[in-house]
């Protein structure tokens, strides 16, 4: 009876960890606790954190964790926007970062000229929050009433949208020179936390909020799904689209906020450049699918974590930075691979044949 | 009602030929030139040189110029076709591409029009174009590398911010300071790697050199862009940099702003990439007209390095892009 109770003991172990892989939540933990041990490993200096002073004489807290939570921010805030687009078109928006150089131009564009103030700043703030959501409210038409697929629909915007955002501003290149303004993608004076770390906090803080206590979270995952059978129950699916993809305009407009106070400026052709990809990539290494449906948003912002832990790690170790894409390239593989089914069901049955030898030798 | 249209019809008609008349007229005094131009959007280096073209060839200067921008070869090539059917006198090309353009200029040259090539230059047989006004990028890293090597310091530990790989930019600037380092003991790479004219991964590299603890004392970007999101880095870990600070800062293209900061003593040193190729374009025209050929074909331009020391502000309003 006894050693009955063992065998059963140990099958039960092998099945708590097969349906632990199957957990949404066991991507992200396992590669941000593979990214972890790397670093531990090679180098445990690397979670260091110095409290020390910056040039201005106030107090900034350093290292390479701090770098990471910092420059994490934007694609956070972006993740948020692209995990709800995912879920609920089926596809993703490409146009982020071409929205991003939109939204930053029309800023710097209210704030040019004349004295900056934080009433100037709010309302240029809220200006690019308009405007951007006016850009992913015109994707998402496309997506949801014209049934344009997301990604071709959003290809409009991402090949133009650069030269909208250089036209805003006549082709110049303005610079804020008010400090007041680089508080948002730096640091404030006597906060050792860079700004957009708060700011991306309080955005998730958000998220979580309204996926709490409305039916976002419910509509948009139904829509995913199946669309007619989410009709049939009084659920407009063109409508829920729509709101996602202007969900994602505001996080555009946040993350632009955030870029463009980094440096008081903007390069409409580099700024944000290649972001879309890495947001895309958040969703994905959080286990959701990029088919729509169901989804988890702190998996999708774990995700947006992890790929900065590699791309900050890749930088400690001197990896030519031509090659970053090349090494985010294999991650995205190896996790599309693992996703499959097929993959899933051979795993799968692996282990269980794993498990059931075991209990045959313990039976014996 | 008719009368009133048909004295209308007859009125405009009148209109239209003063019009014709009032245009020919004009035309026999001014040069007809026809400009092919990258996209003013791609770079503030752009913006500055399609300003500094339009500023020279206006009508009060004798010319009577036509624009055309893209940054498509083939429709560039397609615009260069239709200067030729239009007659101008000068065909001014800066071309996206170096390849497909033989046919096009030869049709130019039949047709007697005189092509200069600005900033770009491309695979045609030299007989093809009068000349050819260029930068020259190797020579802009040879000047900034022997400025830091006039600064005599013991040991030269450099972080060198690249540019999009492959640009000519990008090799030009890349070459002089891989050379030295590979010539001298005292000079050494702490991290070399591109941030694609990137603020941001600069600021990156740069922040991931002060995280790792490793020293340095200079900082080598190949645009100001780049130096910038450099210093960003910097002053969060209260890094001193600029004269009389610890890390010397090296950049290129001359922005305006950067001139300022300079000019500060912020940075160090800024080498130019002239934009400014109207002038040099003037010349050659003028000497044409009065029948003398350009004494060279290919004009390399005069570029500058600025140095944190000697910049006044008067360079910084005559040299700022």
């Amino acid at each position: 009876m006894a050693q009955n109770g063992n065998q059963k003991k140990g099958g039960s172990f092998l099945e708590k960890l097969v349906a632990l892989t199957r957990k949404q939540f066991f991507i992200p933990i396992a590669a941000l606790t593979i990214l972890v041990l790397f670093n531990l490993i090679m180098d445990p200096s690397f979670f260091a954190i110095t409290l020390g002073t910056n040039s201005n004489g106030d107090p900034v807290l350093s290292g390479y964790l701090i770098t990471i939570l910092n420059n994490a921010s934007e694609l956070v805030i972006l993740a948020i926007g692209m995990t709800l687009v995912t879920s609920a078109s089926g596809g993703q928006d490409i146009s982020v970062g071409s929205a991003i150089a939109i939204a930053g131009s029309v800023m710097l564009r209210i704030l040019v000229g004349g004295p900056v103030n934080p009433g100037k700043i709010i309302l240029a703030f809220l200006v690019a929050c308009v405007v951007a959501m006016i850009f992913g409210a015109f994707n998402g038409v496309l997506v949801a009433y014209f049934k344009i697929q997301p990604m071709v629909a959003t290809l409009i915007l991402f090949t133009a949208g650069r030269s909208i955002a250089a036209w805003i501003n006549n082709n110049e290149l303005p610079i804020i020179s008010e400090p007041l303004f680089g508080y948002f993608g730096n640091f404030i004076p006597g906060v050792a936390l860079p700004t957009p770390v708060f700011i991306a906090i309080i955005c998730v803080i958000i998220i979580m909020l309204v996926l709490k206590f409305t039916t976002l979270g419910l509509y948009t995952q139904a829509v995913g799904i199946n669309p007619s059978s989410s009709r049939l129950n009084g659920i407009d699916p063109a409508k829920v689209k729509l709101i996602t993809y202007i969900i994602l305009g505001l996080c555009v407009a946040i993350a632009g906020f955030i870029k463009v106070s980094r440096f008081s400026t903007i390069n409409y052709s580099v700024i944000a450049k290649d972001i879309e990809m890495d947001a895309i990539l958040a969703v994905a290494l959080g286990g959701n699918s990029l088919g729509g449906g169901k989804f988890n948003m702190a998996s999708s912002i774990m995700g947006a974590y992890i790929i900065q832990f590699l791309t900050t790690t890749l930088f400690k170790f001197n990896v030519v930075s031509t090659a970053l894409p090349a090494y985010k390239a294999v991650v995205v593989i190896v996790l599309v691979v693992l996703s499959a089914p097929v993959v899933r069901e051979k795993l799968d049955s692996f282990w269980k044949k794993l498990s059931t030898k075991k209990s045959v030798k313990e039976a014996a | 009602m008719k009368k009133f249209l048909a004295l209308l019809v007859a009125a405009s008609m009148g209109f239209a030929m003063c019009a014709c008349a009032a245009e020919s007229s004009n035309e026999g005094g001014l040069i007809k030139v026809g400009i092919i131009n990258n996209d003013p959007n791609e770079s503030g280096y752009r913006t500055a040189n399609d300003a500094d073209m339009k500023a020279m060839f206006t009508e009060e200067n004798g010319y009577d110029a036509s624009f055309f921008y893209s940054l498509k070869n083939e429709e560039q090539i397609a615009a260069a076709q239709q200067f030729v059917q239009d007659e101008v006198d000068y065909l001014l090309i800066s071309a996206a591409g170096t390849s497909g353009w033989d046919s096009v200029l030869t049709d130019a040259q039949n047709a007697g029009i005189q092509v200069i090539l600005f900033d770009r230059t491309i695979d045609a047989d030299a007989s093809l174009y009068a000349a050819s006004i260029v930068s020259d990028m190797a020579q802009e890293g040879e000047t900034a590398v022997s400025w830091l090597a006039s600064q005599n310091l013991a040991e030269y530990n450099v972080i060198h911010i690249q540019g999009v790989m492959g640009s000519s930019a990008q090799i030009g600037r890349s070459g002089a300071l891989d050379e030295m380092v590979a010539a001298n003991d005292n000079w050494n790479l702490v991290t070399q790697q591109t941030a694609e004219w990137n603020a941001e991964t600069a600021q990156q590299i740069v922040q991931a050199v002060i995280d790792s603890g490793e020293s340095f004392n200079v900082v080598y970007a190949e645009n100001d862009d780049m130096a910038r999101g450099a210093v960003a880095a910097l002053d969060a870990a209260n890094i001193s940099h600029g004269v009389g600070g610890d890390v010397i800062i090296m950049s290129f293209d001359c922005n305006q702003w950067a001139l300022e900061e300079l000019l500060a003593g912020n940075w160090n040193y800024d080498g130019q990439c002239n934009p400014f190729q109207a002038s040099y374009i003037n010349d050659i025209i003028q000497g044409l007209e009065a029948g003398n050929a350009p004494a060279e074909q290919v004009v390399v331009m005069v570029e500058q390095g600025f140095s944190a020391d000697t910049i006044t502000q008067a360079d910084v309003d005559s040299f700022g892009i």
